[in-house]
């Protein structure tokens, strides 16, 4: 029995002649330890994908199994780093992660809760900043609290939309190292959904590219085996990460350029000829 | 993480920002920029009071001529030369009698303003006498259960201010306890929106006299039997109902337009109902809330004066009414004097609202 099923999932929104179809037959399988990247275009249905695996959305037909169970709404098992943060502006880094706890493990006592708080603000580097506000903090560092946030939690598996989008190459690079270092440390399932073929390949297990929306769907997958762990710089000359990008991105180019001919019309222009004022004034 | 407390961030703080620009030109540290800014925050708008009160100055003058002129003038064609002479150097005398009654200048406006002080500091000494005369009877009267007599003279009118200020207090805690819950209510369920939509539709543009009216049919039944104040029961619940629906309104409209991200936050972290009201939608709607708090509590200010007008409640509204009636000589300037109180503590009760938005909420905002 696979970890994450997702069979034959359909999600439409609006309805009727609104309606228009965003996922179209997807089919996943997620095993217990594994990180998997899905890699898309903006717009591709990403978030929706996101959003139906942590519960936040039902699929409209099909059915996502979370360790065999139907998902019908969100779980402590499955944490979700949010794309745009989410962090609650009115509460300080602390605060934010301390809520997310002590909803998780109601029965501890506020000193292990807060201890639990220091030491992820500790593990994403913000313990100085965990008493200011998330108005206060840089984009990278709101991500690092999102990511511990996330992770205080301590979830079963952990979702991430992509989480490092918005961030700098740097920090991006940062992120990334950390994340992983977590995932090999406590050995979670982890799903990332990026739009970036690389870090697909330096984070992953497998990489699945998502076919354009509307009526988005999975592509064939692809297996990065590398051994981890990975090494940034040795990556670049690594003869097995070079074919595995190359292959995704061309992948990627087909679908973009099926994509484009699909939506080339020819509009027929009218066959007019301009009226001439010459010698009327 | 701790910032100190400047006078700089205080006076920001409450909206007052200008207060800093004249610190600083007393500590002599102003530069060009700081100039300039002196210029515009200072001098610019103390010449235009001082603009404000020659202009106003200048049309009471030619006000009062044209209402001289048109008296001699009725002289002249009613009684004839002689009577219209008279009449003339009454005006000129300055005689209380032939005084022409329009509007007060600047200088006449200031000497009420001092007159309605000395008239409180007079009866304040009345009433303290009075307090002393009966002490020992109160005291008596209280051992043996009845009640303490009580001062029933006039009252001045620095407490016909705080009579009036009670009212609005009182109007405005119960603007706050009826429209907030509701506007929660009303802002977490789309079908109760719906539902009681057109009754918020309907009864926002009414009138506070119709307020009053309504509230005076229903008290007056209910306090029958009491003797207790009707006049303030009725005034200061026609100021909450009056006062209210910028509150409820913008307190249903922050609830319903919560951020999709905080509500998703709230999803995700399975916070029960209860949680999710009180830390992720009601912090969040609380900069909406606090801005129609503050409408309603200008609001409130505003009606107050009118409601208490009709509703015969001692206040700013019964004495500028009372003024108007009495067509004393200097009853047109007091009742400017109570137009500047009025607006003035209207300003104030604005800025203490400012600043608790400001203390309470995580969206600063500078006051206009």
């Amino acid at each position: 029995m696979a970890y994450l099923e997702l069979n034959n999932v359909y999600k439409t929104y609006g309805q009727g002649d609104y309606a228009t179809e965003v996922l179209s037959n997807i089919n996943l399988t997620i095993e217990e330890g594994e990180f998997v990247a899905i890699v898309g275009f903006t717009g591709s249905g990403k978030t929706t994908l996101v959003n139906l695996i942590n519960g936040l959305l039902q699929p409209t037909r099909g059915e996502v199994l979370f360790k065999g169970l139907p998902v019908l709404g969100t779980s402590h098992e499955r944490g979700v780093i949010f794309q745009n943060y989410s962090l609650l502006p009115w509460l300080t880094v602390g605060q934010n992660i301390f809520m997310a706890v002590k909803e998780v493990f109601p029965k501890k006592t506020k000193k292990e809760l807060q201890e639990l708080v220091a030491e992820y603000v500790d593990m994403v580097n913000l313990t100085p900043a965990i008493n200011k506000r998330p108005k206060e903090l840089s984009g990278g560092m709101r991500q690092r609290v999102a990511v511990a946030r996330a992770l205080a939690m301590k979830p079963e598996m952990i979702i991430m939309d992509e989480p490092l989008g918005a961030l700098d190459a740097l920090t991006r690079g940062n992120l990334q190292d950390e994340i992983l270092n977590i995932w090999g440390k406590e050995k979670r399932t982890a799903l990332l959904i990026t739009n970036d073929v690389d870090e697909g390949i330096y984070m992953a297990d497998r990489i699945i590219p998502l076919r354009p929306g509307p009526k988005a769907t999975l592509g064939p997958e692809f297996k990065i085996n590398i051994e981890r762990p990975r090494d940034k710089t040795e990556l670049n000359d690594n003869a097995n990460f070079k074919e595995t990008r190359n292959a995704i991105i061309e992948y990627l180019m087909d679908i973009g350029n099926e994509r484009k001919s699909v939506e080339q019309e020819v509009y027929e222009l009218p066959d007019l000829t301009p009226k001439s004022f010459v010698g009327r004034f | 993480m701790k910032q100190t407390v400047t006078l700089d961030r205080v006076t920001k703080f409450m909206g007052l920002g200008f207060l800093m620009t004249i610190k600083s030109l007393f500590t002599g540290d102003l530069d060009k920029e700081g100039f300039r800014n002196f210029l515009r925050k200072v001098v610019v708008p103390i010449a235009s009071i001082f603009l404000f009160i020659g202009l106003w100055h200048m049309g009471a003058k030619s006000l009062y001529n044209i209402e001289a002129d048109y008296k001699i003038e009725k002289a002249l064609t009613e009684q004839g030369q002689e009577a219209a002479d008279v009449m003339k150097a009454c005006i000129a005398s300055g005689d209380i009698s032939c005084q022409p009654n329009t509007l007060p200048s600047p200088a006449q406006v200031w000497e009420s303003y001092r007159s309605l002080l000395r008239d409180h500091q007079i009866i304040k000494a009345d009433k303290d006498a009075f307090a002393e005369k009966t002490a020992t009877l109160n005291a008596k009267r209280i051992a043996e259960g009845k009640d303490p007599i009580t001062y029933t003279g006039r009252p001045s009118f620095v407490d016909q201010i705080l009579t009036s200020l009670k009212t609005v207090f009182a109007g405005f805690l119960l603007a706050l306890v009826i429209a907030v819950p509701i506007g929660v209510i009303i802002g977490l369920s789309k079908t109760l929106r719906s539902s009681v939509n057109w009754l918020i539709q309907i009864f926002k543009p009414v009138s506070p006299v119709v307020w009053l009216l309504l509230v005076f049919m229903i008290v007056k039944t209910l306090t029958k039997d009491s003797n207790s104040d009707s006049a303030f029961i009725i005034s200061f619940i026609s100021v909450g109902l009056c006062s209210m629906w910028a509150t409820l309104v913008n307190t249903a409209m922050g609830v319903a337009s919560v951020d999709k991200d905080y509500i998703n936050v709230a999803k995700v972290l399975k916070l029960g109902p209860v949680q999710k009201v009180f830390k992720v939608i009601l912090p969040s709607s609380l900069p909406l809330i606090f801005t129609g708090l503050r409408i309603t509590l200008s609001v409130a200010w505003m009606v107050l004066i009118a409601i208490e007008l009709l509703a015969q409640s001692p206040g700013l509204g019964s004495f500028v009414w009372e003024e108007f009636q009495n067509g004393a000589v200097d009853s047109n300037s007091k009742i400017i004097v109570a137009m500047f109180v009025i607006g003035g503590i209207g300003f104030l009760l604005d800025r203490i609202m400012l600043t608790i938005q400001n203390a309470i909420s995580f969206n600063k905002t500078s006051g206009i």
